[in-house]
């Protein structure tokens, strides 16, 4: 299981890459693996301006359908067009090339405030079972 | 020996065989008009028997509960006796036209009026409506009735809804369809409704709350009553959904301890056929305060001794179902009702929670069960097994059918990692559920030795490992001969 060092993340097991002047977001390597093989991702609207903690869109699996949440509050500019052909590319990599949407913020700070990498790790392990 | 699957009727067909002879034609032929006239309609020929052993050898590849041991949790893949398919078989419900008028319809309708009382008696309810085709569709009805109740009482702000984590997976769905929004609410340690955040999730805007009871873990709310009041207390209403009424039949009635309005499953609890033995049937009870609002027609008798008659009920959401709902499932259920009497349906309830628990006291043994207290109809199992890590679930469910047995539901409910949901129902005996126990154990043995089998499982079955993935992003559902 990886937990890259370079983002943070959320309870809701999405993570966000500062990357100059937006933010990118996806899911983490654990979201993945629980869900297994992706099968669909619905996004948002580009132009679409969300608040932090709003769904902005769904990933489905054999498994299960789950929203995705916003890590922070902005506009959306830019959705990750390579995965309504191949989806799996979450699986694949799912802190690269596996990215959801880029998000323009409209207050930093919340950027700040999420999970750091160590922080996720603990928190994952404390919902095995 | 496992049974092939026939080759399609389109590549048994032979040019020139025919399964019917027509005699000649003693009227003089009239010409077909030569633009409705096509050469490219390719139908299959074949001769009658071959289209008999077509059908009977697809038949014959049926998993069933007549066949196999069906322990799919959430179904209650229980018994379907047939002496239910023998009432639904007589000649005056068989031939029965739904547009015959009422006054010659008293048997049928009377069939109906009763079935209404019964399941308003087994619930706790006021009214029930026969309506809806199956559960979906009667928690469509009950939310409907909920936001028609709401609006007619002038408070359309109210638009939440609020559905356990443990709920069933098709909550968010209806309420989403009702044009609500349907909010998650966590649970605690012991499988309960967080009576914290429950608390905290109410609001001006509650509509509703949602809870399955027992939920999908098979666990009962220990705090059913305080979770209704506290709903009752801000304005809302509390559907329930009757999925797992199978666990409470006899003991508890629904409508006694909170629930406003709630819909059945007569495929599951009262043993009409699943599926693709026929259609499903999802009634909906309504307590006195959205009784009203039931779908309709309903049938009420004026007087004792009168004629029965269809009724929408004063501030009905209106017709959900063409016609009367499934009418031959309510023979089924009635039948089945009937057999059992009172004191039969509570012995159905208490030997469904009793196979369930026995299940799960054995099952523990071998694989993590989450929550420690005992179980009402089901129960949710890890798929994890200790020596062999990279197994999982779905390994452990396609092996099962090569021992015979339908896999338990997999991978729901979502809180329980590689969940395997266990439903044994009251119809098996203690002997097929030791037969369950001894396959788990031995899947579980080749799981550590030979974890190979499972990961190629199933290898008895006449398909083998389905690429689930490809099922989904390249459906195809229709043939091109």
């Amino acid at each position: 299981m990886t937990f890259d060092k370079d983002v943070k993340y959320l309870e809701s097991h999405e993570w966000a890459r500062k990357d100059g002047d937006v933010v990118v977001c996806g899911i983490s390597d654990y979201a993945q693996d629980s869900l297994g093989d992706v099968v669909f991702v619905e996004l948002p609207e580009v132009g679409q301006t969300l608040k932090k903690g709003d769904a902005f869109g769904v990933v489905e699996s054999v498994k299960a359908a789950s929203d995705v949440y916003m890590p922070v509050s902005g506009e959306i500019v830019e959705t990750n067009g390579v995965l309504e052909e191949t989806p799996e590319t979450i699986n694949e990599d799912p802190f690269g090339d596996g990215w959801l949407i880029k998000i323009q913020p409209s207050d930093v700070s919340e950027y700040e405030g999420l999970m750091s990498a160590e922080d996720y790790k603990a928190y994952t392990e404390g919902l095995e079972d | 020996m496992i049974k092939p699957i026939p080759a399609l009727l389109y590549e048994q067909s032979e040019s020139g065989r025919r399964a019917a002879v027509m005699p000649d034609c003693d009227v003089p032929e009239s010409t077909f008009p030569e633009e409705l006239l096509r050469a490219d309609l390719k139908l299959p020929e074949l001769s009658e028997p071959g289209v008999v052993r077509y059908f009977t050898q697809l038949s014959q590849l049926n998993f069933s509960i007549d066949t196999n041991f069906y322990p799919l949790g959430s179904c209650t893949m229980k018994y379907n006796p047939k002496v239910n398919e023998a009432m639904a078989s007589l000649p005056g419900f068989l031939g029965h036209h739904p547009l015959q008028e009422e006054m010659l319809s008293q048997g049928s309708l009377e069939l109906m009026y009763r079935l209404q009382e019964q399941l308003a008696a087994v619930s706790g309810f006021h009214s029930v409506s026969l309506q809806p085709a199956a559960g979906a569709q009667g928690e469509f009805a009950g939310i409907s009735m909920i936001r028609a109740y709401h609006e007619s009482r002038g408070e359309a702000h109210r638009r939440r809804v609020l559905i356990p984590d443990s709920a069933h997976g098709t909550n968010p769905a209806t309420v989403t369809m009702a044009g609500y929004e349907p909010v998650e609410l966590p649970s605690d340690a012991n499988g309960n409704v967080d009576l914290q955040a429950l608390k905290e999730a109410c609001d001006d805007n509650l509509a509703a709350l949602m809870i399955t009871n027992p939920n999908t873990l098979g666990l009962f709310e220990e705090h059913i009553e305080e979770v209704t009041g506290t709903i009752h207390e801000f304005g809302g209403l509390v559907y329930g959904d009757g999925a797992n009424m199978n666990a409470l039949l006899g003991t508890l009635r629904p409508g006694d301890v909170g629930i406003d309005v709630m819909h059945f499953n007569l495929h599951k609890t009262f043993s009409t056929p699943h599926g693709g033995g026929g259609p499903g049937s999802g009634p909906v009870a309504a307590a006195e305060i959205l009784a009203p609002f039931l779908p309709g027609p309903v049938v009420e008798r004026e007087a004792e001794g009168g004629p029965y008659s269809f009724v929408t009920p004063a501030q009905s959401i209106g017709s959900i179902k063409l016609f009367y709902g499934n009418f031959g499932m309510n023979i089924r259920a009635f039948t089945y009702i009937l057999m059992h009497g009172a004191s039969g349906m509570r012995e159905l309830g208490e030997n469904a929670v009793l196979n369930a628990n026995y299940l799960k006291s054995r099952i523990e043994k071998l694989l993590p069960v989450k929550y420690k207290r005992n179980c009402m109809h089901e129960f949710v199992a890890g798929g994890k097994i200790e020596g062999a890590e990279e197994i999982t679930t779905r390994d452990i469910a396609k092996r099962l059918l090569d021992y015979g047995m339908h896999a338990p539901t997999v991978y729901f409910p979502l809180i329980v990692k590689e969940a395997l949901m266990i439903e044994p129902t009251e119809s098996e005996n203690k002997r097929t559920l030791d037969a369950f126990v001894e396959a788990l154990e031995t899947i579980i043995s080749e799981a550590r030795e030979h974890p190979g089998l499972l990961h190629g499982a199933p290898h008895e079955m006449p398909l083998k490992r389905l690429d689930e993935v490809k099922a989904v992003k390249d459906l195809v559902l229709c043939m091109h001969p």
